[in-house]
């Protein structure tokens, strides 16, 4: 387990225009024309969900696939996130939301950061089940201690209103679009990091600690830096759960499964490549509710739900086992693959590793 | 599978994603539709089996027996949560689209929680039974929420009460000690201010003991159990804990007949793991276990009889969960019937059904009439009490069955009224709400 | 201080070190060989007890009931090894482990659908009275559940010396290429530890079902094994049980000693920080290998 922990499957830069050209139309969807046809069911159960998974896959993802660090406790800094925002708006009135959502960030790295000190020392599945400590620690921490929900009785705390310069998001398309526009900025931002010298230096250090230390990178501080993005990132995402989706936050509902979730976006999406967190989540989210829908239309009148849930489960670990033997690298290789046979992007292919 | 294939496949599924989730019509134009958000797979799924199956049960039974209520018959689905929350909005949000929407019952604090706002935007009651959160049952505040029979605060009086009675009145209670031994969860902690107030008035002293969640490892506890030798545990538990809580209180010999279990505690599927060591434990409960009240032989001859009974296992007929389940069933339907004598015998609104509940008044004569009569005690909601004055009782386990082994104890709600009112007047403040006025409402109506 | 008070919950904090042994070893097994966190061992620990408790529940007697969960467990492990782990030889750790996840669900999903998803006790026929010995008390069952594992130890150390098939087992542990080189044959070595994983999960899985019930729950016992694995190194035997051992007593010191201090609770993450904490001291754990770093 001291070999890097994942192979490379981003692109070089080179295939940027028609990249750029696919984003851009993307985004256009997803903020003109979405908004106008969709349903609230499309946004509250499906979109935004989504967002805010594929987030928190990105922000994993700095640290699992461009860093090399694999974590089981990402869920623990969404929950640092949203709880942070909720006190910030709570105690600290006057800040303006997006303000509360930076600093809820910023608290989740610094926790973030305290966790990522093991990294220093351990290394591979030593390391990721130390990380295990972030998962339990935090959640009791959120349940002990009653100032974090401001007393509530039961202890779930019901969110207040999203407003952002006293316009009130909380339709669905409203808080959709917010989620949406916090994604993109983050996203954009995590891109330039990547392609950045510190970038190249958090795939050093994945690739070869050892020579990375050789030719001059501080492995110790790229470490550290990878836990603090990734858990900024992950706690951003958490405030997006928590505010624009459920609007209600609770510590078990950032349990390790929702860790194991977050990791399942990542390696089913695509480890260091951006694009694969979306896809990953894409996947994670939807499948379910496909299969479940499916299950229901086809053999709904044949079977009781308990067995049809259960078949589900089975349907949904053989295909997570399917998938990781016929496509290891991911979906965003798949996706790479398959536009390069058609043709598509036959002179940006040369770069790849 | 060839790449292209594969890729093929996936496009259409993202279609099939979009596509097959636009919602199903489902009930037709006179037809009562009851959500719900079941759980049938994993650690819960005992539970959510037995409460669900009964729910069903009587839905079928007064489809069967009566052709529905007044005529309009009830149909329902289930869309599996796993009590998880967020599989819990996803179903809400699939499932409100259907026409005639009655009440919807999660069963599960956390669900019911995410949904608060949405049910007061859609306007449908929301019935949290023998749970929720405890301020809802000020009907005022949380106009669509109800927590019926017994909310955690009234669940907390009324073991207090059940001590006392044992102990030979309120009085007695001087100097005893009661550990409170609870699941690590907000859950769990709900009821800890509720123990202090009642502690304070009756001079007995409480220990408030946590268990990490899940609970399966109890060994240390049950020691600190053993060295401060209270003269009862109140076992407020949760899944797997409770077993475990009966074995390690057996392996440090504390006496199983002073553990007293909550409302979370008092299943069949929390004594029989513990075999041996669950004997003479005790619950506490709304609804009396056992199939000889006429509307489960009615549910069993009508139902299972004609091969529609929900549960796959007919030895849990009558069963803590099971009964639950029907009784749900039975405040439910009586909300309908109520909301249908006031707005007509058709397919009601979520609103109109929300009135019916807000009028759920039965007797011990109408729940004699229900077939229901030492099953449970009765129901008295308001505009202003969403809970509805439910009694309890305590049943013990002999080995195989539950006993009931007191009266129908009433909590004392008069002390806890100003507490849970405190709590939602906050709410209200904080989230914009005006209190309505109940006198004025029932005046209009 | 009060010593007998003392010496209670340290004797309590060591015999549930055992329990986590226990599984942990499960972990080891398939660790040391084919360098895969197996986290599927609690679904398989699961299925072991719910098929056996579901079978004497239909009336087989006790050593039939035994046989046949053995016979499932020997082909399910062999299954996994076939099926999951072999296409997926010489991909990274991290997608073996996510592999083992999906494996998690597909075998807590055919468990409850062959079975269902009713809660059942299961009485291993101990009467799990207190006994008191010099005004300590000490609980018989788990008496008998220390003495299992030992024998289960043994009978594993036996194993791995005397046959065949355990030397080869070493040898893959040590070197795999070297034992390639000398014409061992992988492919029946890992499918004889996967095997003999499954028996470890029947064992760890009827002690688990008898003092939790059979449940869904079940599964969730792998939470109490990772720190000790931690603790005593993924690839340790001797390291399961040491490591097992302080788990337990420090879980339960701190429980008793330190968690009034926060309002208790604490035992659901301290034996994660403790591992952690001598982590930072020795990477490799009390027994595990040293890691090398390489050039």
């Amino acid at each position: 387990m001291t070999d890097a922990v994942l192979k490379p499957s981003e692109t070089s830069a080179s295939g940027l225009p028609l990249t750029a050209l696919g984003v851009g139309a993307l985004l256009v969807v997803a903020f003109g024309v979405l908004p106008l046809v969709g349903g609230e069911y499309l946004f509250d159960a499906i979109l935004t969900p989504f967002l805010a998974l594929a987030l928190a896959g990105l922000g994993l993802n700095i640290l699992t696939g461009y860093t090399g660090q694999v974590s089981l406790g990402s869920s623990a800094f969404m929950a640092v996130g949203a709880y942070a925002a909720y006190n910030l708006s709570l105690r600290l009135p006057g800040l303006p939301f997006l303000l509360d959502i930076l600093l809820a960030g910023v608290v989740a790295a610094a926790v973030g950061l305290v966790f990522g000190l093991p990294s220093l020392r351990l290394r591979g599945f030593y390391l990721a089940v130390s990380t295990l400590a972030a998962q339990f620690f935090v959640q009791w921490v959120f349940n002990k201690f009653g100032w974090f929900s401001n007393g509530s009785a039961s202890g779930v705390i019901t969110v207040p209103p999203l407003t952002i310069a006293g316009v009130a998001l909380d339709g669905s398309v409203g808080r959709y679009l917010f989620s949406l526009s916090v994604v993109t900025l983050v996203t954009l931002l995590v891109w330039r990091i990547t392609r950045s010298a510190t970038g190249r230096s958090l795939i050093a250090v994945r690739d070869h600690e050892t020579a990375a230390r050789v030719i001059g990178v501080p492995v110790l501080r790229v470490k550290l830096f990878a836990f603090g993005l990734s858990s900024f990132v992950i706690g951003v995402a958490g405030v997006l759960w928590a505010f624009a989706y459920l609007r209600t936050i609770e510590p078990a509902g950032f349990n390790l499964d929702r860790s194991f979730q977050i990791l399942f976006i990542v390696i089913i999406g695509g480890l260091a490549s951006i694009r694969g967190a979306f896809l990953g989540a894409g996947l994670i989210v939807v499948f379910p509710l496909v299969l479940a829908r499916l299950g229901e239309a086809l053999l709904g009148g044949l079977f009781d739900s308990g067995v049809l849930e259960m078949s589900q489960r089975i349907v949904l670990g053989l295909l997570i086992i399917g998938f990781l033997i016929a496509e290891p690298a991911g979906l965003s290789a798949l996706l790479d693959r398959a536009l390069l046979n058609r043709g598509w992007r036959r002179l940006t292919a040369r770069a790849r590793p | 599978m060839s790449l292209p294939t594969a890729l093929k496949s996936a496009f259409f599924a993202a279609l099939l994603g979009t596509a097959a989730l636009t919602p199903l019509a489902g009930a037709q134009a006179d037809e009562q539709y009851f959500p719900l958000q079941s759980y049938r797979v994993g650690p819960y799924a005992a539970g959510g089996t037995g409460f669900f199956g009964g729910f069903i049960d009587y839905l079928n039974l007064v489809n069967t027996r009566d052709g529905g209520v007044n005529g309009v018959k009830l149909t329902w689905d289930e869309c599996e949560t796993q009590y998880e929350v967020e599989r819990g909005v996803e179903c809400y949000k699939r499932q409100k689209s259907k026409p005639g929407v009655a009440a919807w019952n999660p069963l599960s604090v956390g669900i019911a929680y995410a949904m608060i706002d949405d049910v007061g935007r859609d306007k449908a009651p929301l019935i949290t039974v023998n749970h929720g959160r405890t301020d809802s049952t000020d009907g005022r505040v949380f106009k669509y929420v109800f927590p019926l029979l017994l909310n955690p605060y009234s669940e907390t009086s009324g073991i207090v009460n059940y001590i006392a009675a044992k102990e030979g009145g309120l009085e007695k209670l001087k100097g005893k000690k009661l550990a409170v031994l609870h699941h690590g969860s907000p859950y769990g902690k709900e009821t800890i201010p509720v123990y202090q107030l009642l502690a304070e008035k009756y001079g007995f002293s409480v220990e408030q003991i946590e268990v990490p969640h899940p609970g399966n490892e109890q060994q240390s506890q049950w020691l600190s159990i053993r060295r401060s030798k209270p003269d009862y545990v109140v076992l407020r538990g949760w899944g797997v804990m409770n077993p475990v809580a009966l074995k390690t209180a057996q392996k440090v010999g504390f006496p199983v007949d002073h553990i007293i279990g909550n409302v979370w505690s008092n299943s069949e599927e929390d004594v029989i793991p513990a075999g041996e060591a669950a004997k003479g434990y005790t619950a506490i409960t709304t609804q009396a276990s056992g199939a000889e009240y006429p509307v489960l032989q009615e549910i069993v001859k009508t139902v299972y009889g004609a091969n529609k009974g929900n549960l796959d296992d007919k030895k849990r007929i009558g069963s803590v969960y099971h009964n639950l389940g029907i009784v749900n069933g039975i405040l439910n339907v009586e909300a309908v019937r109520i909301a249908q004598a006031k707005f007509g015998k058709r397919a009601l609104t979520g609103d109109e059904v929300r009135w019916g509940f807000e009028h759920l008044k039965l007797d011990a004569a109408r729940v004699e009439a229900l077939g229901a009569k030492g099953l449970f005690h009765s129901i008295n909601v308001s505009v202003a009490n969403h809970e509805g004055e439910g009694r309890v009782t305590f049943q013990q386990w002999d080995g195989g069955k539950w006993k009931v082994v007191s009266d129908w104890i009433a909590p004392d709600w008069a002390l806890l009224r100003p507490i849970i009112e405190k709590s939602s007047l906050a709410y209200a403040a904080e989230h914009g709400i005006t209190v309505r006025d109940p006198a004025a409402e029932e005046a209009s109506n | 201080m009060d010593w007998p008070f003392f010496t209670e919950v340290l004797v309590g904090g060591l015999l549930s070190g055992v329990m986590y042994s226990l599984v942990a070893i499960g972990f080891v097994l398939i660790y040391k060989t084919s360098g895969v966190l197996n986290f599927a061992q609690g679904a398989m620990l699961l299925f072991a007890a719910l098929t056996f408790v579901s079978l004497t529940e239909r009336g087989l007697p006790f050593w039939a009931a035994l046989l046949l969960t053995l016979a499932a467990m020997v082909a399910i492990g062999a299954t996994i090894e076939r099926t999951v782990l072999r296409p997926l030889v010489n991909q990274p750790p991290i997608t073996l482990f996510m592999a083992t996840l999906g494996v998690s669900y597909v075998i807590e999903g055919a468990a409850q659908l062959l079975w269902g998803t009713q809660v059942h006790g299961l009485d291993l026929g101990i009467d799990d009275r207190p006994l008191e010995i010099s005004g300590v008390l000490i609980s018989i069952f788990d008496l008998f559940a220390a003495a299992v594992a030992g024998a289960m130890v043994a009978a594993l150390t036996l194993f791995f010396r005397y046959t065949r098939i355990g030397l080869g087992f070493r040898a893959v542990a040590d070197d795999q290429l070297a034992a390639l080189a000398v014409g061992l044959s992988l492919d029946r070595i890992w499918t004889s530890v996967w095997t003999a994983a499954g028996v470890v999960a029947l064992v760890a899985g009827l002690l688990w079902g008898a003092r939790l019930g059979v449940q869904f729950s079940l599964s969730l016992v792998v939470l109490k094994a990772l720190p000790v694995l931690v603790l005593g190194g993924f690839d340790s035997i001797a390291g399961a049980i040491v490591g097992g051992l302080i788990v337990g007593a420090v879980e339960k010191l701190a429980e008793v000693y330190i968690g009034p201090f926060f309002g208790g609770g604490i035992e659901g993450w301290i034996a994660y920080v403790a591992a952690l904490g001598f982590l930072l001291i020795r990477p490799a754990g009390l027994f595990g290998a040293k890691l090398v770093e390489r050039v």
